[in-house]
């Protein structure tokens, strides 16, 4: 399998914390790659370390054959030029208006005349269904319109790779729908190579080609849904299942029920 | 006890910390001149926000302080028959200190805790991170036009805000209280000298804006990105850029002002 | 459109500042445009200038005739030595003028006011006055009446 990012031994810590601890993970080329885990697994940092703007620890990332980790600011830029990421919030310029978020990208890495970015923005936001919206402020959009906006100057590069930081979560039904299946067409439409962050599970897993999950800095589950879902360790299937209680318990760690109960008054503890 | 002095120490390397952060954010910002073609709107656009919607507080403000310097100058020059003097004492009073650091400390209190809350609304809806995944510098963008933009509104707007009080004290002093035009001018023009008093004003408000915005700016780009970091990160502007005003004031006063 | 209005706004904001700043040099601080040049230098000695400081008005009648330049002490003759600068179109002093510091008001400033003597021939660049008159000294006044009288 052709991997559009390969990512060996990486360990990252943010303070005394261990979010990765020596890791492996394959992104093929071509394809929409799901990454899940429980929350605060440091999945939005896996997103920042491919990005560039984070530094592992050890290991090396490899996107597209180059170690971002080991790139100068130029190259950076010129690497980043071909990587677009979707933010959870969207985060689109609060001062610019839907058309002038979308033709940013352009402006900025490009010296097309106004013509040709009139058209190129006209053209990605007609792909996300919002062309009519462009004059728009995006105070003025709605939760999901906003996603799609932030989509579209995702794209406006054509990148080779979008990385989408948790693009279901909080979406009304009709919404997510809408995502999702952008989210595949695009993907195969353009010939981009996706990465998905997110726990929601059922939907990720309806587009997604590969899967890879992590749970407490390693890699717990690594390769196609299906696989997963009959093959996957016990953990896997919990998280996959969405069961309440499993590998990862229910109860956070306290004393014996009965004796906590009888115990009386929360002081009593400190004279009995 | 031991403890508590671990705390203070921590704190203590933590301020420095701090410290050396805004420094080197400081540099990193205005290092290189943006390009004018891209740089000159977003500038244009920040003076508006910064000192275009400063001016109403600035010349209300100058206004009354200028009239009550003539209410109470007069009550305390008419002792000593000497109420003449009111137009050099509220010109002196007004251009050499009030002007600028009044002017700092509503600058603070306005624009100040404008510019950290809506950088720090940046950096929470993640528009700062995105910036840079597209290849721009978000410290020349957006940081940048800020800072200038403060530097250069400040003293304009000390300017205002003293013209705007001397005005005021005359009101008051002349048109009110009865003293001299003539003398109210001629009094005010033998004391007031351009070159010791208010191009030391100016440069006062200079270094207050300077001060007052840098903080504001690093308080928002610094700021915990949550509701409750953004509050603190304002609060901590108003707060610091205060104290900065009136200490560097008093220093400044000392340096420029003590030769006569 | 909506920045063109920003635009002018600014505009007229930094107009504005401007403004100000011309307001105080010229309405509120008197800055003249009098060059430097204007002017010449002449000396003058005293005993005791009682507050006479750099920057005190030089008047002749009531009119500022031009500006106490610097201030030193003569260590020859243990007396100040007082530099003055006079506007050159005031250029009919005689050499036997007289001048004296005196104060304006009674909280006021010491000026020096010269008046003019007899004499045919005009104070040059460099002269001095030698018919000098000392500010009134309070103390020296009390002790004279109290012990002289």
């Amino acid at each position: 399998m052709d991997n559009y990012i390969e990512i060996r031994g990486m360990s990252f810590l943010r303070g005394e914390r261990l979010i990765f601890n020596d890791i492996d993970i394959d992104i093929p080329r071509g394809k929409v790659t799901s990454i899940m885990g429980p929350s605060g697994t440091g999945k939005t940092t896996l997103l920042r370390l491919v990005g560039g703007q984070l530094k592992p620890r050890t290991g090396t990332i490899t996107v597209d054959g180059e170690n971002i980790s080991r790139l100068n600011r130029k190259k950076l830029y010129l690497a980043r030029e071909r990587m677009g990421m979707l933010f959870q919030s969207g985060a689109l310029f609060s001062d610019l208006s839907v058309y002038e978020n979308v033709a940013f990208p352009l402006r900025v890495h490009t010296k097309l005349s106004e013509d040709m970015i009139r058209d190129i923005v006209l053209m990605k936001l007609h792909a996300v269904g919002l062309r009519g919206a462009r004059g728009l402020m995006p105070s003025e959009l709605s939760g999901g319109m906003t996603r799609r906006v932030a989509l579209a100057r995702t794209i406006a590069l054509d990148p080779d790779l979008v990385m989408y930081d948790e693009p279901f979560a909080g979406q009304d039904p009709i919404a997510m729908g809408v995502l999702v299946q952008l989210v595949r067409l695009l993907n195969d439409a353009l010939g981009m190579t996706s990465v998905l962050v997110s726990h929601d599970v059922p939907e990720a897993l309806s587009i997604s080609d590969h899967v890879c999950i992590i749970a407490d800095g390693k890699v717990i589950g690594q390769g196609s849904p299906k696989y997963l879902k009959e093959q996957g360790s016990p953990l896997v299937k919990q998280f996959l299942q969405g069961l309440p209680d499993g590998p990862v318990p229910f109860h956070y760690p306290a004393a014996d029920y009965r004796t906590d109960l009888l115990a009386g008054s929360e002081g009593a503890g400190l004279f009995s | 006890m031991l403890d508590y002095f671990r705390s203070i120490g921590a704190r203590a390397i933590h301020s420095v910390a701090v410290l050396g952060r805004s420094g080197v954010f400081l540099a990193n910002s205005l290092i290189g001149v943006p390009t004018l073609r891209s740089g000159f709107p977003l500038l244009i656009k920040q003076l508006y926000s910064i000192g275009v919607l400063s001016l109403v507080i600035v010349i209300v403000s100058g206004l009354f302080i200028g009239m009550v310097l003539g209410l109470q100058g007069y009550n305390i020059l008419v002792d000593y028959g000497s109420e003449q003097a009111i137009g050099q004492m509220v010109a002196l009073t007004l251009v050499r200190e009030l002007g600028p650091v009044v002017t700092a400390l509503l600058f603070a209190g306005r624009a100040g805790s404008a510019l950290t809350a809506e950088i720090g609304l940046m950096k929470a809806t993640e528009q700062l991170t995105s910036m840079e995944m597209i290849g721009v510098d978000p410290l020349r963008r957006i940081i940048a036009p800020r800072l200038w933009a403060g530097f250069i509104s400040m003293p304009l707007l000390a300017m205002i805000f003293s013209v705007v009080g001397i005005w005021g004290g005359m009101l008051v002093g002349v048109d009110w209280l009865g003293v001299y035009e003539g003398s109210f001018w001629a009094n005010m023009q033998a004391s007031v000298s351009f070159e010791e008093d208010v191009l030391n004003g100016i440069i006062k408000s200079l270094v207050f804006g300077f001060v007052c915005t840098w903080i504001a700016v690093f308080q928002g780009y610094d700021s915990v990105p949550t509701s409750e970091g953004i509050s603190a990160a304002t609060t901590k502007t108003v707060v610091y850029s205060s104290l900065a005003v009136l200490g560097l004031d008093f220093v400044l006063t000392a340096v420029m002002f003590t030769a006569l | 459109m909506y920045k063109r209005t920003i635009e002018i706004v600014v505009g007229l904001f930094i107009m504005l500042g401007i403004g100000a700043l011309a307001v105080l040099a010229f309405q509120v601080s008197g800055l003249t445009t009098n060059a430097a040049a204007d002017t010449y230098k002449i000396y003058a000695q005293f005993d005791d200038l009682g507050g006479l400081t750099k920057r005190g008005k030089v008047s002749m009648a009531g009119v500022t005739i031009g500006r106490v330049s610097n201030v030193e002490l003569d260590k020859e003759s243990y007396t100040a030595l007082v530099e003055m600068e006079l506007y050159r179109s005031v250029d009919n002093l005689t050499t036997d003028s007289t001048a004296s510091i005196q104060t304006a008001g009674l909280l006021g400033e010491k000026y020096i006011s010269i008046s003019v003597g007899a004499d045919e021939e005009y104070l040059k660049e460099g002269d001095t006055i030698f018919d000098t008159q000392s500010a009134l000294n309070i103390e020296k006044l009390i002790g004279t009446f109290a012990s002289g009288k």
